[in-house]
């Protein structure tokens, strides 16, 4: 035969076995369907996952040219200036981008997304932001745009995503200390790329997840793969050779693949419109801005049939498709662990130099070095599996009859499981490695406030002298408000005592309120109108001791009037505030000293709020916002953590959630086509009696099994490779038994799942009429 | 021979979708004796025999036991009466592929409760009766066919039933294999006093039953007491 | 079946009274029909004037029974002759359950009925077969064996021309 006709016949092999992905009758259909699904899903999650860089870089690049960060010199107001203040807020725990907008000139720079700068009196807000107040909690914000007609909306380009609530308001004029003057938007230097440990965690989360993705695409083609070759046994029959076989296989892999990119690329289509509806961390995303990149598309669309054909003809290694049926190699070749121990061995060795701790800026070598260690040694989980499995499997025995039916056709082929196990291995493991590192990181950046928020819940300042003295009195009038402290802070300078040339000036803070305000900076004893009290932290400092006394003359603020603290003002023990500030400060009743004369004046207000009214902290900053609309409210915690980790950890557990899912479809796929195959036998063995629990029992023990052992291991190479990356951070390691049981647990709750599922189709064979399907 | 049968069904009718497998079918068996049910393919052989054993439910008509209803039972109740008082051998395909011919035969035992050991060791005496000492450990795939089927016998009759259903138990049997396997198998029978409902289309293997009932469209007749009501 | 071959196949593994040669003959190959003195000897006389066995020696005494006889090598050839050539079948054309089912058909009688009855009667004959076979020896099976393969074959027939019979009745009444 020539080369010439060999390819053409070759071809047509090729062509013919696509044919049977189509015209195979039902079951023909539910395979091709089957992988073609399956592919899909798995061909979609793959573009969704080359989109989002993209998706997180469009993000970037909106927030930046918006951005009215400006450092460096002020400059001088003119017919192209803008004055820009901020008013950001929360609305529930939602944060929102709030800007005040007083143009200097006919040449103001308009913020991007808008198409003019609202005047005063107006307000262009985020669809996001417009749906709510058109909702019924529009009246818990509402205040805030301080009865702005809202007359636009912002577009696209003004916005970080779909979900975001913005609005940029006209006013007639801003407080001078409070705001930047611009010149154009979007000047500021760009953001700082994310750090070593950032980037090692977006490393290992794409491996992590992409991995247990490319096992189930591999078990995927294969659905269906036992009937198929039944089938290639009966064209042996009437003369087809092996290669031919071989080829039509080819063929039928490759048509449910290729059907399954189309699939895939509908779904991320069908998904990407699904996109801007989900909002997760705060983040949302245009369905525009979820776009892979071309050449990533392009590797998926050339690799997810070439990797299918190439799983489906080394699958076929494995079978003797004969003349007279399908023959698993009798005596499977016996499994040998060197090198399946090569992969992870080398993922250790590139790991281990770096474990002294990385460099502080990540090179690209260093970056390659460990996704390759980190890719690796979880491969290393999904090579020694197949090995382990039948290590522990092949001595089992005993038991009752589902457990002995389990382990002794786990014993003649542990191959299918190990392949459908492998996925959650990977999952688990990578998941187990990363919540190590979230967890460290996680203690890391968690910062001890000192704040005691069972004094206060709210601080708030406000720099409005027109509303100062006022914030208190109107909090106390609001629902949800159960108590509202409200000071005037100013800062005090003396001289250092008898003028001594060359020291400088001492310096403490001025807090002038009512006795119940003061008190919550000192212990004060007895207060009434018109007192005064030095509030003495320890440990005492002696200039403060000796410049500020009872009796001592001081300047209020910068170059600010002179006044001479009361003779009889009383010395007593300085206490911590709410904020957890604790120092030497003057407090003063209004009785005492005129606070309005004091320049730069700040009002600092403590807020206490009910705490079973959710509503009450929106009325809080609805209060602020009308009387200061610069005005900031932070909330007190004991303890603050830095949240982008809890991010990245929620979405990894949703990630590793859907790739189990995943995985078990799969393995109910797998499962359900194994009974099939044995309805005949399921039949035989409910007619002579054998309870359906025993072979519930079994379906169940035979998922059981290689899924706990597949888990036993992917707990040791995750904590493995945990370990190894605390100690490339240089962070103490700590093992999270938390994450580690939450993984076994949703490793175990994917069995239950399968063999519940799977129990429908076991029933509906099992009836004795299946006996006359002979 | 007088007194109550062992198993009898009385006006059975059964049908499938559109097709009547039985239309009136009895049959009466005394214990310990052998009967061959036969007729032409189609005729409701096999629906006949499910129906007795408590398999399938017939539409109408009575199964009794040992004067028990059968179809009055639950379906739990009806697989336990099948686990402990009946065996089966089918045509083929009813040995588990992963377990060994030993654990197959110690199977129904094993769904009794009976401990492995001493379940394996009561199979491990009929591997011997039924000539299959060096078969034990070996798995169904790698024996013949005759030697499958004569572990499939040594299953049904490990429970020491009091009725065996053997539905064209030689049907994939050579003549040499096929006979051993019926003798074997009346054989045993015979000594353990288990009836045997033997479905077959075949006249030499209804030789070595005492007596055939015929199966025709559904319906039964008994030749031989006919012939002797005419005489 | 051709005595004289089967008296000369016996008489290979050594000379023997014709007597002898009876017995032999009986239980292998008799079964229902023993052979008569006079067919034995009658048989013998015809080997001994074709020269196909010759006389062994004469016991002392009186009557044909005390004659010994031995195969010749012609006797031998013969019977090798005799296995190697093919047996012509039997055509089993004339017998009477054919005849019984021409009748039922000619007569619009049930051919299912008559195999029905025919089987009952065949089958009670291979029961007996069958037990005759698990307690005789080899030959015994074999012989059995060979009836039952007849009898089987006569079912067969029956069964397949009942079937035939009734679906042309069918395809006549429609």
């Amino acid at each position: 035969m020539s080369v010439g006709r060999g390819r053409a016949s070759a071809s047509r092999d090729v062509l013919l076995g696509m044919r049977f992905a189509f015209a195979g009758g039902r079951d023909g259909w539910t395979r091709t369907v089957l992988t073609a699904v399956g592919v899909g899903i798995g061909v979609a999650l793959l573009l969704l996952a080359a989109a989002v860089p993209g998706a997180l870089q469009a993000r970037q690049e909106r927030t930046a040219a918006r951005s009215d960060l400006r450092l460096g010199e002020q400059i001088p107001a003119a017919a192209d200036t803008m004055l820009v203040a901020q008013a950001d807020t929360l609305f529930r725990h939602t944060p929102v981008h709030g800007r005040l907008l007083h143009p200097e000139g006919p040449r103001a720079p308009i913020p991007p997304g808008l198409t003019a700068v609202p005047r005063p009196g107006e307000v262009v807000v985020s669809p996001a932001l417009r749906e709510l107040l058109d909702s019924p909690d529009g009246r818990l914000f509402a205040p805030r745009l301080d009865g702005a007609r809202v007359t636009g909306t912002i577009r696209q380009e003004g916005l970080s995503g779909p979900g975001e609530l913005a609005f940029y308001r006209g006013v007639d004029a801003l407080p001078a200390d409070e705001v930047t003057r611009l010149r154009t938007f979007g000047d500021s230097p760009s953001s700082e790329g994310l750090g070593t440990v950032l980037t090692i965690l977006v490393v290992i989360i794409i491996v992590v997840l992409l991995l247990p993705i490319a096992v189930f695409l591999a078990a995927a083609v294969r659905f269906g793969s036992e009937s198929r070759d039944r089938r290639m046994a009966a064209l042996r029959l009437i003369g087809a050779d092996r290669r031919m076989t071989r080829l039509m296989a080819a063929g039928e892999t490759m048509a449910g693949a290729c059907l399954g990119l189309v699939v895939g690329g509908v779904l991320f289509l069908v998904g990407r419109q699904v996109a801007p509806m989900v909002s997760l961390w705060d983040i949302s995303v245009y369905a525009s801005d979820v776009r892979p990149s071309l050449p990533l598309v392009a590797v998926i669309v050339l690799a997810v049939p070439a990797m299918s054909v190439a799983v489906s003809v080394i699958a076929l290694r494995g079978v003797a498709i004969e003349p007279l049926g399908v023959t698993r190699r009798a005596t499977p070749p016996r499994r040998r662990l060197w090198w399946r121990l090569v992969l992870p061995g080398i993922g250790l060795a590139l790991l281990v130099p770096l474990v002294g701790g990385l460099p502080e800026t990540m090179g690209g070598v260093v970056q390659y070095q460990v996704a390759a260690g980190a890719v690796l040694l979880l491969i290393g989980a999904v090579t020694v599996l197949p090995w382990v499995i039948e290590l522990v499997v092949r001595p089992l025995g005993g038991g009752p009859v589902g457990w002995q039916l389990a382990v002794r056709r786990l014993q003649l082929d542990s191959a299918m499981s190990a392949r459908l196990v492998n996925g959650i291995a990977v999952a688990v493991a990578g998941a187990i490695a990363l919540q190590m590192l979230f967890a460290a990181a996680q203690k890391e950046s968690t910062v001890q406030t000192r704040q005691d928020p069972s004094r206060a819940q709210a601080q708030i300042r406000t720099h409005d002298p027109a509303s100062a003295g006022l914030i208190a009195v109107r909090l106390r009038a609001t629902p949800g408000v159960t108590r509202a402290t409200e000071t005037l802070v100013g800062g005090v300078s003396a001289e250092p005592h008898a003028g001594a040339a060359g020291q400088d000036p001492v310096f403490a803070l001025l807090q002038v309120g009512d006795c119940a305000a003061l008190a919550e900076y000192a212990a004060l004893g007895s207060c009434a109108g018109g007192d005064v009290f030095i509030a003495r932290a320890t440990p005492v400092d002696p200039a403060a001791q000796e410049a500020i006394r009872p009796g001592a003359t001081v300047t209020v603020g910068e170059g600010g009037p002179r006044w001479k603290v009361p003779g009889d003002a009383r010395q007593v023990p300085a206490r911590k505030d709410p904020s957890g500030v604790y120092q030497d400060v003057i407090l003063a009743t209004p009785g005492a000293i005129d606070a309005r004369a004091m320049p730069r004046l700040i009002a600092n207000t403590f807020v206490s709020v009910d705490p079973g009214d959710p509503d009450a902290m929106e009325r809080v900053r609805n209060v602020v916002a009308q009387l200061d609309p610069v005005g900031t409210v932070a909330t007190l915690a004991a303890s603050e953590t830095v949240g982008r980790f809890d991010g990245i950890r929620r979405g990894l557990y949703v990630g590793v959630m859907v790739t189990l899912l995943l995985i078990g479809a799969s393995m109910l796929v797998g499962t359900v086509e194994q009974l099939r195959d044995r309805r005949r036998l399921l039949a035989m063995l409910v007619a002579v009696g054998t309870r359906r629990s025993a072979l519930s029992w079994s379906v169940l023990w035979q998922t059981f099994i290689p899924v706990m052992i597949g888990i036993v291991l992917a707990v040791v190479f995750g904590l493995g490779l945990g370990v190894a990356l605390l100690r490339m951070v240089s962070v103490p390691v700590s093992i999270d038994w938390a994450a580690v049981a939450i993984s076994a647990g949703i490793g175990a709750a994917v069995v239950l799942l399968v063999t519940a599922s799977s129990l429908p189709t076991l029933w509906r064979l099992t009836r004795p009429e299946g006996l006359r399907m002979e | 021979m007088t007194g109550q049968p062992l198993l009898e069904a009385d006006g059975l009718h059964k049908a499938f979708g559109p097709t009547k497998a039985l239309d009136g079918a009895s049959i009466a068996i005394r214990a310990g004796e052998i009967v061959a049910i036969m007729g032409p393919s189609g005729s409701g052989k096999s629906t006949l025999l499910h129906c007795l054993a408590g398999i399938v439910r017939p539409d109408s008509g009575h199964v009794r036991y040992q004067g028990a209803e059968i179809s009055a039972l639950s379906d739990g109740e009806r697989s336990a009466l099948r686990r402990t008082q009946f065996g089966f051998v089918f045509q083929f395909g009813q040995l588990v592929p992963e377990l060994t011919c030993l654990e197959n035969i110690a199977l129904p035992l094993r769904m009794e409760g009976v401990r492995r050991r001493e379940a394996e060791a009561r199979a491990a005496e009929w591997l011997d009766r039924l000539d299959l000492a060096d078969v034990g450990r070996k798995r169904p795939g790698e024996v013949s066919g005759g030697q499958g089927q004569r572990v499939a016998v040594a299953r049904a009759l490990v429970t020491r039933p009091r009725a065996v259903f053997a539905d064209e138990p030689t049907g994939a049997l050579d003549s040499l294999n096929g006979e051993r396997v019926m003798r074997l198998l009346t054989e045993a029978a015979r000594e353990t006093g288990a009836a045997v409902v033997l479905v077959t289309h075949e006249a030499r293997v209804a030789g070595y039953s005492d007596r055939e009932i015929v199966v025709r469209d559904g319906r039964t007749r008994d030749i031989a007491r006919e012939m002797e009501g005419a005489l | 079946m051709s005595i004289g071959q089967t008296f000369l196949g016996l008489l290979e593994s050594g000379p023997r009274h014709g007597y002898d040669l009876k017995k032999t003959y009986d239980d292998r190959f008799g079964h229902a029909r023993p052979l008569h003195y006079g067919q034995v000897y009658a048989t013998l006389s015809r080997l001994l004037k074709d020269g196909l066995v010759e006389l062994d020696g004469v016991e002392p005494g009186e009557g044909p029974e005390r004659k010994r006889y031995a195969v010749t090598s012609a006797g031998v050839s013969d019977v090798e002759l005799w296995l190697a050539s093919a047996e012509k079948p039997e055509p089993y054309l004339q017998n009477t359950l054919y005849t019984k089912v021409i009748l039922a058909l000619l007569t619009g009688r049930s051919a299912a009925d008559l195999l029905d009855v025919q089987r009952a009667e065949h089958l009670r004959l291979m029961r007996e077969l069958t037990r005759r076979k698990a307690g005789g020896d080899l030959a015994d099976n074999l012989v059995c064996d060979h009836a039952l393969f007849h009898l089987d074959a006569d079912l067969r027939w029956l069964e397949l021309t009942a079937a035939r019979l009734d679906d042309l009745r069918r395809q006549v009444r429609a």
